[in-house]
């Protein structure tokens, strides 16, 4: 009954050490996958019946192994430890006369043990499947993170477009000097104070309320700047209704209401 | 091939997944059912006979074309493509009982296993072979999980049932005539939980 999952247990045991190496999944520390697995592969190395098993010296080996073990969820294995350990003490307890009564308190276990290697069979079934699986291609399979299937949309931009946004840009600013270099530091914190003072008396303003027509190419990046600190900040919220549409700053309510 | 077969053909190399027999059908309104059905067999019939590197595969809840596992070795050599990466014993074994116990709690599976799913439950899920599919009524509402379409298609499953039955694996419990664990009755959706009760006494009644 037992002997069918013997091969299993070398196919899972290989696997479990390719997990190890390839380790982005979650790795087993521990060649077992839990108590249960365990406790099964003790009854298979001895050979016993599953309906009846020495429960006294199962449960010593397995103290044994456990102590063997580095085991990282140790808390699991201890409290199967200790459930072997009152199964063996409820087994010596005197049974008197009437033995129809007496319920087994094995039961329980070698239930969860069937269950458990019920289990197992259709792991093995999945394993055998999805080796099968893997070994054909779809058009761009995505190993991971399938669920996430949201596909970037690649951004609909003609040449064109990027040409004219660049030219709306620079058509803000004077012809930049392109022989001489200043060496003019920007000044991110004064243009926030003017942001600032512009949306003290304006519910919302636009780019082009905040940057004059004949800015240096210097103010405009000190406004950007600003503009960007100012909603890390949470003081402002800007917004873009459509690509290349004009930007539209607002207080933001929350820094509003406080 | 007939020009519904090469709209099919079409469909299904340019879509990543399996698509259902009712996504193919929208593809031609006035195609019937029936005859979206035989446009794909012979699709398969064409790649099959003549001897093409891909084949058309019934998985997932649909159809989908994948290549031919003799090329898998010389494909990922070359690196044109990476096969997925395998689960481990323990994301197996908690996907095994998430299948066949659907919908169920973490506290159930961490009953079955013997120890704690959490962290292996968020990798399942991430993955997007298991998802939450209810809340049960007990204390606290936890979240109950089922498996997705992503399972069936990493599996190469057509539906659940294609597991196989509990009364079909080697372990059988004896006695009682009851299912530990029995697959989802219909595919995508969850199915009640099987009741265990029973096999408590099966046991009890074999050592007996």
């Amino acid at each position: 009954m037992i002997a069918p999952q013997r091969n299993t247990h070398h196919r899972l045991l290989d696997n479990r050490l390719a997990d190890v190496e390839q380790s982005s999944f979650v790795v087993e520390l521990a060649h077992f996958t839990g108590p249960l697995d365990l406790l099964l592969s003790l009854i298979r190395d001895e050979q016993l019946d599953i309906y009846d098993i020495p429960i006294a010296r199962i449960a010593e080996q397995f103290l044994s192994r456990i102590s063997g073990l580095e085991l990282d969820e140790a808390a699991d294995y201890l409290e199967m430890a200790a459930r072997l350990l009152r199964i063996k003490a409820q087994m010596l307890l005197p049974r008197g006369e009437g033995m129809e009564t007496w319920e087994d308190p094995r039961a329980e276990l070698v239930r969860r043990l069937l269950e458990y290697q019920q289990m197992r069979e259709v792991v093995d079934v999945l394993e055998r499947r999805g080796e099968e699986r893997r070994h054909r291609f779809s058009r761009s399979w995505i190993p991971q993170a399938a669920d996430t299937v949201m596909a970037v949309v690649p951004l609909s931009l003609t040449l064109s477009e990027l040409l004219a946004a660049v030219d709306r840009v620079l058509r803000t600013s004077k012809e930049p000097t392109l022989h001489e270099v200043i060496p003019r530091s920007l000044d991110v914190m004064g243009a926030m104070t003017t942001i600032r003072s512009i949306l003290a008396l304006r519910r919302q303003a636009r780019w082009s309320d905040l940057v004059g027509r004949d800015a240096e190419p210097w103010q405009v990046l000190s406004v950007l700047l600003a503009l960007l600190e100012l909603a890390k900040l949470g003081e402002l919220r800007v917004a873009q209704a459509v690509p290349f549409a004009s930007v539209e700053i607002r207080r933001d309510a929350v820094s509003e209401a406080a | 091939m007939t020009p519904l077969a090469k709209l099919l053909e079409a469909a299904l190399f340019a879509a990543s997944r399996p698509l259902t027999l009712e996504a193919l059908g929208t593809l031609e309104p006035e195609s019937s059912p029936a005859a979206v059905s035989s446009a794909l067999d012979e699709l398969r019939e064409h790649y099959d006979i003549d001897g093409h590197g891909v084949e058309l595969i019934e998985q997932g809840g649909g159809w989908q074309i994948l290549t031919r596992a003799e090329f898998a070795e010389a494909i990922e050599r070359a690196q044109v493509a990476v096969r997925p990466q395998r689960l481990s014993a323990a994301a197996l074994e908690t996907l095994a009982i998430v299948a066949y116990r659907q919908p169920i709690g973490r506290a159930e599976v961490e009953e079955i296993r013997g120890v704690q799913v959490g962290s292996v439950l968020k990798s399942l899920h991430e993955r997007g072979l298991i998802d939450v599919v209810g809340r049960s009524e007990g204390i606290g509402r936890p979240l109950l999980y089922g498996t997705t379409s992503q399972f069936l298609e990493q599996f190469a499953l057509r539906h659940l049932e294609e597991l196989p039955r509990a009364d079909e694996l080697a372990i059988a419990l004896r006695g009682a005539g009851a299912m530990a664990i029995a697959p989802g009755t219909e595919s995508g959706t969850p199915v009640t939980a099987i009741n265990t009760a029973a096999p408590v006494d099966a046991v009890a009644a074999g050592v007996a």
